[in-house]
């Protein structure tokens, strides 16, 4: 019965590919890594600032002569650098009015709203076993959709509002709808139809802003006419500071993806499909609608962020209207372990490094790069857990040990 | 050679994984290690390879103190290992996995002399008869043939201690019988072999010591002639039956009616159901046996619509249900335990409470608008762990940290949660120790003598004869024929191979 010719069963499909529990180990580090992570890279981020530093760069040319002035520099550059940072994302003690003192704060609030809801939408996805690198283009087909809305229509307050936020969010959803359909149906992978998406949605896009209906009177720059004020997010606190009411709704979206995932049946579902897809469809669960649904549900959310963009801090449509908001949103969903209140924080905290860019720049003197360079390490510590236990001297976590067999 | 372990004791930290346990395994002999799963037989064996350090006791070889750092130590000193997951690269041809960490070179140029592999194995496979191909690809291998190449690998690296970790829980009766065999020819040739399992039939068939190890604990030595009773008390540290004790079976109506069911693999138009047709009744056990890939998992999966039919239809109490849905399948009253547990049965990242309303939550009383009430979960796993003694530290325990049993304890509680029309069980005590098995078959029953149908698919005879009320016993995708328990072994076994029962009788 057992010659050597004899065939292997086959193979079942659907066994969780190396990319998803590659995807589960990042979720499943600890928040203490995380930690260590943004400490590590802060670390890093010093050396960088030091090398960057032009009185380092002198002091250290007669370092063996007088190796003092040598390390005063550094330490003059990198609190110098780090004071900036902090005076530019969260507490600015050089003003005199209170106004000026938290508005850097508020920036990092304003900056961060979009990457909490792209962040949401990513979290999902990753927590169901979806790869959704598409953020991006999600972000653009609603603002594109939502931005329409808002400057084309002309609606009373309020519901003008209400309905440039649905078309924000119903472009998002349309836009992850096809990953999710073509996965479902097909087997194709999303991470390979998202990246081609969002391709597809940025110079589709570019090409609508070169339409006359897209186009500001009058001008042929690819910029859209400012969208309604009606259709505008109030500001949250007053003329002074840029924050407004998206943030509150994005804070407002995190509780209902908290209760989606942890507390209702069709987040039960999402997860079940994500943890084991085999087991979840075993038990009679519909693991192609699951895809989709979760698609759907991440583009829409990822559609709310372009809203706080195109109906918020922009208000109008350019080809710059996602940024790299997509690509960061990714980092603040790993880096929030895809939890709704760490993707909270992570957005906070790449809010901050976004909104210090300006004074690090002005303050400090140093490139803005460097604020690029610390977001990067710290993706690059979250990627690798074990190097961060490593470096810190972390213990393994539990499942990782062996257990008496 | 005489291999020693003396007083060796390993800790993992409060948990003592292995007390001072003692053993002797001389040349020419087959030892057996006789444990329960999660009773540190492994442990006791990765201590002597060289992957654990012990934390006390000593390993002598011919009366000599020896410290094994890694498995290299223990290699060169002639112990060879195969462990229960083989560690074979499934691409590499079997020359290549005996010559891995082991690489041989010939010339300048340093090219690996795959020739002399290659002649290695042929020549332990021609002395014990194994019958591998050194140039074919691990790949297509069955269990059984990898297994060997495990088995030659050892015995090229000089093995004289053989150490076997429960290598018969992923092989067929026959491939069973074979193992058996290769491991008498492997004694009869002076080699030391050390058996590690939890099936007392192979113990008594093979072995000529016994040592029986319970919660990490020499509880006990024992002679191949004692009973498998004597045996499974000493090994479960109480009274076990072997066999479930059942009242006749009481069928009525036909519950589950196949109809010339066939499943073609669209890629390779294989048919793995060939037309297949049978019926069960209600307080009936069939029990489908067969060895394993003859299509019984797809009978299984195709039932439920795991697997799409090609032609033929299912009825359900008299209602056709091919073509419905999973869901809708297992809404019709189909309890469904599959094969591979920890791949279809549980999710293993959720907890206990979690699984086991795995297809339950979104039905009252768990489901409310559309949020799980999760005071009903928790109540319901409280009761279900209580009633199929699963054994963890609390329910909201992940499933991943439970072991075979207690997960498999944790699927049958979910199927059986619901009021069954059918119950199907693919292996459904696969890898289980003897007292889970006990248990689990005790529920079977029950649920068939409630009016249940229930059809279990097994590839161990002894389960198929504790349950069954007809057998029916599949090969190549068809039927062979459906007969009652009382056949003997030797029939079932040809009919096993295609024959047909007139002719194997």
């Amino acid at each position: 019965m057992s010659a050597t010719t004899e065939a292997a069963a086959p193979q079942k499909p659907q066994t969780p590919s190396r990319a998803q529990q590659v995807l589960r180990e990042i979720l499943e580090s600890s928040t203490l890594v995380v930690i260590m992570a943004i400490v590590a890279s802060m670390l890093i981020g010093a050396i960088l600032i030091a090398f960057a530093d032009e009185e380092v760069r002198a002091a250290s040319a007669y370092f063996f002569s007088r190796p003092g002035d040598t390390l005063s520099a550094i330490w003059e550059a990198v609190s110098g650098a780090y004071t900036a940072m902090f005076q530019g994302a969260i507490y600015n003690s050089n003003v005199d009015s209170f106004a000026g003192q938290i508005k850097p704060f508020t920036q990092t609030l304003t900056q961060a709203t979009p990457l909490i809801f792209a962040g949401l939408g990513l979290g999902i996805g990753f927590r169901a076993g979806m790869f959704n690198i598409g953020a991006q283009g999600q972000i653009i087909i609603g603002a594109t959709l939502g931005g329409w809305v808002g400057f084309a229509w002309h609606l009373p307050v309020g519901l003008h509002l209400l309905v440039a936020i649905i078309g924000c969010a119903l472009g998002g959803a349309i836009w992850g709808f096809i990953p999710g359909i073509l996965k479902a149906k097909t087997g194709a992978h999303e991470v390979i139809v998202t990246i081609m998406l969002n391709y597809v949605a940025l110079n589709l896009l570019s090409y609508l802003l070169s339409l006359e209906a897209f186009q500001r009177e009058g001008q042929d720059n690819p910029i859209s006419p400012t969208v309604d004020t009606n259709a505008q997010y109030p500001l949250l606190l007053g003329d002074q500071f840029p924050l407004h009411w998206g943030f509150v709704l994005a804070l407002a979206c995190a509780g209902g993806v908290w209760w989606l995932m942890e507390r209702s049946t069709l987040g039960f579902e999402f997860r079940a499909v994500g943890a084991n897809p085999r087991a979840a469809r075993t038990a009679g669960m519909n693991v192609a609608k699951g895809t989709v649904l979760v698609m759907v549900v991440a583009g829409a959310l990822a559609g709310l962020a372009g809203s706080a963009q195109v109906l918020g801090t922009e208000k109008n449509l350019t080809l710059d209207v996602a940024g790299s908001i997509g690509f960061d949103a990714i980092t603040v969903a790993l880096l929030g372990r895809s939890r709704p209140l760490g993707t909270v924080m992570a957005a906070i905290l790449f809010g901050g490094l976004k909104a210090s860019g300006p004074t690090l720049q002005v303050q400090a003197g140093l490139p803005v790069d460097i604020v690029f360079v610390i977001q990067a390490t710290i993706v690059l510590f979250i990627a690798a857990p074990p190097l961060v236990r490593s470096i810190f001297r972390l213990p393994a976590p539990a499942h990782e040990k062996e257990v008496a067999a | 050679m005489k291999l020693e372990l003396r007083g060796i004791t390993k800790r993992f930290g409060d948990f003592t994984a292995n007390d001072s346990i003692d053993l002797v395994v001389e040349s020419g002999t087959v030892h057996a290690l006789l444990g329960e799963n999660g009773a540190g037989k492994s442990t006791l064996m990765n201590v002597l390879f060289g992957l654990y350090d012990a934390d006390g006791g000593q390993i002598l070889l011919d009366d000599e103190p020896v410290v094994f750092v890694g498995p290299g130590d223990a290699m060169a000193a002639g112990i060879g290992m195969v462990h229960q997951h083989f560690m074979l690269v499934p691409v590499f041809t079997v020359a290549e996995s005996v010559m891995l960490g082991h690489e041989e070179v010939r010339g300048p140029a340093k090219l690996l002399d795959l020739d002399a592999a290659r002649a290695r194995v042929k020549e332990i496979s021609d002395r014990f008869g194994f019958h591998i191909d050194p140039d074919a690809t691990i790949e297509n291998l069955s269990v059984g043939a990898q297994q060997r190449v495990e088995i030659i690998k050892a015995l090229s690296q000089d093995a004289k201690v053989l150490i076997l970790d429960e290598p018969t829980a992923v092989l067929t009766p026959q491939e069973t019988d074979e193992l058996l065999e290769i491991i008498g020819q492997l004694r009869d040739a002076g080699t030391a072999v050390v058996l590690i399992t939890h099936k007392l039939r192979e113990v008594k068939a093979i072995a000529d010591h016994i040592t029986v190890i319970r919660r990490g604990k020499v509880v006990g030595t024992a002679e191949p002639t004692a009973s498998q009773e004597e045996l499974a008390s000493l090994m479960v540290g109480r009274d076990v039956s072997m066999t479930v004790s059942k009242d006749a079976a009481q069928p009525g109506d036909p519950m589950l009616e196949v109809e010339n069911l066939s499943v073609v693999d669209e890629a390779t138009s294989i048919k793995h159901l060939d037309s297949v047709s049978f019926e069960v009744r209600r307080g009936e056990i069939l029990a489908v046996a067969g060895v394993q890939g003859n299509g019984q998992t797809e009978l299984a999966e195709a039932i439920l619509g795991i697997v799409a039919a090609a032609e033929g239809n299912v009825k359900l109490d008299g209602e056709v249900i091919t073509g419905r849905s999973i869901r809708q399948a297992l809404d019709a009253g189909i309890g469904f335990v599959p094969e591979d547990r920890t791949e279809d049965g549980v999710v293993a990242d959720f907890t206990i409470t979690n699984n086991l309303i795995l297809d339950l939550y979104d039905k009252a009383p768990y489901s409310k608008a559309g949020a799980i009430d999760r005071r009903y979960a928790s109540q319901n796993a409280a009761e279900q762990v209580e009633r199929f003694d699963v054994r963890t530290t609390s329910s909201e325990a992940l499933a991943g940290s439970l072991s075979g049993g207690n997960q498999q304890k944790v699927v049958l509680a979910r199927e059986l949660a619901r009021d069954l029309k059918l119950l199907i069980a693919s292996q459904p005590t696969r890898g289980l120790d003897v007292g889970s098995i006990e248990f689990v078959h005790k529920r079977i029953i029950e649920e068939r003598d409630k009016g249940a149908a229930v059809l279990i698919v097994s590839s161990e005879l002894d389960e198929v004869y504790a349950l069954a009320d007809r057998i029916a016993v599949m090969y190549h995708g068809r039927i062979v024929d459906i007969v009652s328990p009382d056949t003997d072994r030797d029939t079932l076994g040809l009919m096993m191979a295609g024959a047909h029962e007139e002719e194997a009788a």
